[in-house]
């Protein structure tokens, strides 16, 4: 058992708050992915969990014991730092010991656990070079490979692809993936990019300014965020929002020319402002040279295109069209989409009607 | 486009030319000195010392030797031998017997002697000197050359300075006591300023903000304030003058700049690295001994190059902790200082005895300088 527990977690820096009371609960072997813009506490909220922040108020527990007050060496996690932060001066194999050699344990031991760490990794033919020696992919590899070596309870991972390029980041996000499957371990990932989020969490936790916002699972958060900010973050390229008014049960955009739109959620009364969400994937561009929306820019990523309109309320859309079809920049379209996809939220509270 | 940073200077070739120029200022006076401690007393007071890598016409008044030394060849006295006995060597091109005409002959030629009798003179400087009387006096006749003398430098110098010397001019003693005063004096300052800078860097403590101003505020803060209450407290407590209160005094003159340094140093390595050190369950004299002190390299090899030249090169704190009234604990400086005054004319043995103490420091700075410019950091981060 080594699930982790928040409760009522709070970090202050002075005067300063920038955790408020976080409650969250992590299985055991569960991977937990935290999520948020920068500056939204997650890596705060990370580094509490390792102990290298202090919590402030509340309790912190790893597989049910009470660490809110342990060293960082005795809480049984190791942490992937974006930054590597591999020891220069020591070899790969020195650098994967260090851990268990601080621990005391005996050297034939510790080289059996750093050739095992190797061999999940394939770090074999590096064991005797220096950090410098290695490439990004491969420094951050040995990172990895240093906290299996350490056999925690809970791996913690501080954004460790942001600094690899596009094509190493999708080869190391599968690694980690196969690696959670093999290892079996709890492990809790920090990432700002939603589509590692989505495709390594078995739980995403959505954090803004010090809250969770909402935890799920990532198709739960994709398909029924609680609030506009969920819908917003999660999702690429994310999700349109427009302003409408209620009007007998429809909503009418004035975006999309006063459209009309059939809500099957309980809307407020009469003349009362909503946010309609609806997301580029579930909406059709249908040519029509009356349409006062125009085609601003397409880009054309190859199987699929994103067209950006602009409205006459000057609320931009972005289009996901499919094949061929693509309208030309400066073309007049109208929208075609199917109400049930459409989402609403109170404007005020941002809350998700539903 | 001028103006961009990283672009070239249009001011580079001011900045060659200024370090050509130190650079010449500097070596100019060293290379001289090295040379003038491989020369004797006679060639530096006859030429420069740029001038001894070239054959040289020097002057020289030679003497024959002594009236005694003659033998009877039938009817004639003779005298024979070489006026360059004395180790000078040279191919002679003019000479003479008066010093008023000292090149009134070339060599083959025989010359009449004021006091009777002939001298003859070849350009190797045998000469054969012939009376009808026998020669009388107590000392030989005076003979003036001008000869093309090969390059030539001596050892003698430095066999004189380092061993043979008898009083002021033996450096040997003044050597090893300067060695004595050195090493401790640099070694233990860096091991109690590397704990403090650790400490000022990376633990979190009350009070360290201020300790950290009164460690900057010490480094404006001129060491000869120190000197004489230092020394009566030394006397107070039972140290005295001696190699312990010197190195105490260096050891607290070095500790500012010392912690300073260093401290800038240590909290400039990545902080993640600490982190992962405590994480992997490292206790701060761990972090310390395994990640920081290894890191930290090229900044404790630069201070202790620092610190050793000058304790080194110390006069003062030595003159006044370490160097009493039997003369015993001399250092090197100091032994300088009073060659100055015993031996101001013989700059042979001053240009050696400042060569044998500007030599240590080369060979400090030529074995560590690549510790000053090699990051050790490279690959740790990215």
């Amino acid at each position: 058992m080594s699930g982790v527990t928040l409760n009522q977690a709070i970090k202050r820096y002075g005067d300063v708050q920038v955790i408020h009371g976080v409650d969250l609960e992590i299985e055991d072997g569960e991977f937990c992915v935290f999520v948020g813009p920068s500056g939204c506490g997650k890596s705060t909220l990370l580094r509490m969990i390792a102990g290298l922040e202090e919590t402030t108020a509340g309790k912190i527990a790893i597989g049910g014991r009470d660490v809110t007050d342990v060293d960082p060496a005795d809480r049984g996690v190791a942490m992937v730092f974006q930054t590597y932060a591999l020891y220069p001066h020591m070899t790969v194999e020195e650098n994967m010991g260090f851990g268990l050699k601080m621990n005391g344990m005996p050297k034939a031991e510790v080289a059996e656990k750093v050739g095992k760490a190797a061999e999940i990794l394939q770090l074999g033919d590096y064991m005797k070079r220096k950090p410098k020696a290695l490439s990004g992919g491969q420094r951050q590899r040995v990172a990895i490979g240093r906290a299996i070596t350490r056999g925690p309870d809970v791996f913690l991972f501080d954004e460790p692809l942001s600094n690899l390029d596009a094509e190493l980041r999708v080869d190391m996000r599968v690694e980690i993936s196969r690696l959670h499957n093999e290892i079996g371990a709890t492990m809790i990932y920090v990432t700002h990019d939603q589509v590692e989020a989505m495709t390594l969490a078995d739980k995403i936790v959505v954090l803004r300014a010090g809250h969770i916002e909402q935890v799920g699972s990532p198709m739960d958060l994709y398909q029924d965020p609680d609030n506009k900010f969920v819908a917003g973050f999660i999702g690429s390229p994310s999700m349109n929002f427009m302003q409408g008014v209620v009007e007998g049960g429809k909503v009418r955009l004035p975006a999309l020319g006063d459209a009309l739109v059939q809500a099957q959620v309980a809307l407020p009364g009469d003349g009362a402002a909503v946010t309609v969400g609806l997301r580029p994937q579930n909406l059709k561009l249908v040519a029509d040279d009356a349409s006062p929306i125009v085609v601003d820019i397409s880009e054309r990523l190859g199987g699929v295109a994103y067209d950006y309109l602009d409205t006459p309320t000057g609320e931009r859309i972005v289009v996901e069209t499919k094949g061929d079809d693509v309208q030309p920049a400066g073309a007049n379209v109208t929208l075609d989409f199917d109400p049930a996809t459409a989402m609403f939220f109170d404007t005020t509270t941002e809350a998700r009607l539903r | 486009m001028d103006n961009i940073a990283g672009t070239k200077s249009t001011l580079t070739w001011a900045v060659n030319l200024s370090v050509v120029a130190l650079v010449f200022l500097w070596l100019f006076p060293t290379l001289g000195l090295f040379v003038s401690s491989f020369r004797t007393g006679d060639q530096i007071s006859a030429s420069g010392w740029w001038k001894s890598m070239f054959p040289s016409e020097q002057n020289y008044t030679l003497r024959s030797a002594a009236p005694d030394t003659q033998v009877q060849e039938g009817a004639l006295y003779v005298i024979e031998g070489n006026l360059f006995a004395e180790g000078k060597g040279g191919e002679i091109s003019v000479w003479g017997i008066s010093s008023k005409e000292i090149d009134s002959f070339v060599p083959g030629d025989t010359a009449e002697l004021r006091k009777g009798g002939t001298v003859t003179v070849d350009a190797a400087g045998n000469y054969r000197m012939e009376n009808t009387e026998p020669f009388e006096g107590s000392r030989g006749t005076r003979v003036f050359v001008t000869a093309v003398s090969p390059p030539e430098f001596t050892t003698e110098n430095y066999g004189r300075v380092l061993f043979s010397g008898s009083g002021n001019d033996k450096m040997a003693k003044a050597f090893f006591n300067t060695l004595t005063v050195t090493i401790p004096a640099t070694i233990i300052p860096i091991v109690v300023a590397a704990f403090a800078a650790y400490a000022l860097a990376w633990m979190d403590f009350r009070g360290r903000a201020l300790l950290i101003a009164m460690v900057v505020g010490l480094l404006v803060v001129p060491l000869q304030l120190a000197l004489i209450p230092l020394l009566k407290f030394h006397n107070g407590i039972g140290i005295g003058k001696g190699y312990l209160g010197v190195w105490m005094a260096h050891t607290g003159f070095g500790l500012p700049l010392a912690i300073y340094l260093l401290r800038n140093y240590m909290v400039g390595l990545p902080r993640d690295i600490i982190e992962n050190a405590r994480v992997d369950g490292a206790t701060d004299f761990q972090v310390f001994t395994k990640i920081i002190l290894p890191l930290s390299f090229p900044a404790l090899a630069s201070f202790a190059i620092f610190q050793f030249l000058w304790t080194w090169n110390d006069l003062l704190v030595a003159k006044v902790f370490l160097i009493d009234a039997t003369g015993e604990t001399t250092v090197m400086t100091n032994q300088i200082v009073e060659l100055l005054g015993t031996r101001g004319g013989n700059w042979e043995i001053l240009a050696t005895a400042a060569f044998v103490s500007i030599a240590v420091p080369l060979g400090v700075f030529f074995a560590m300088q690549k510790y000053l410019v090699r990051g050790l950091l490279a690959g740790s981060v990215k």
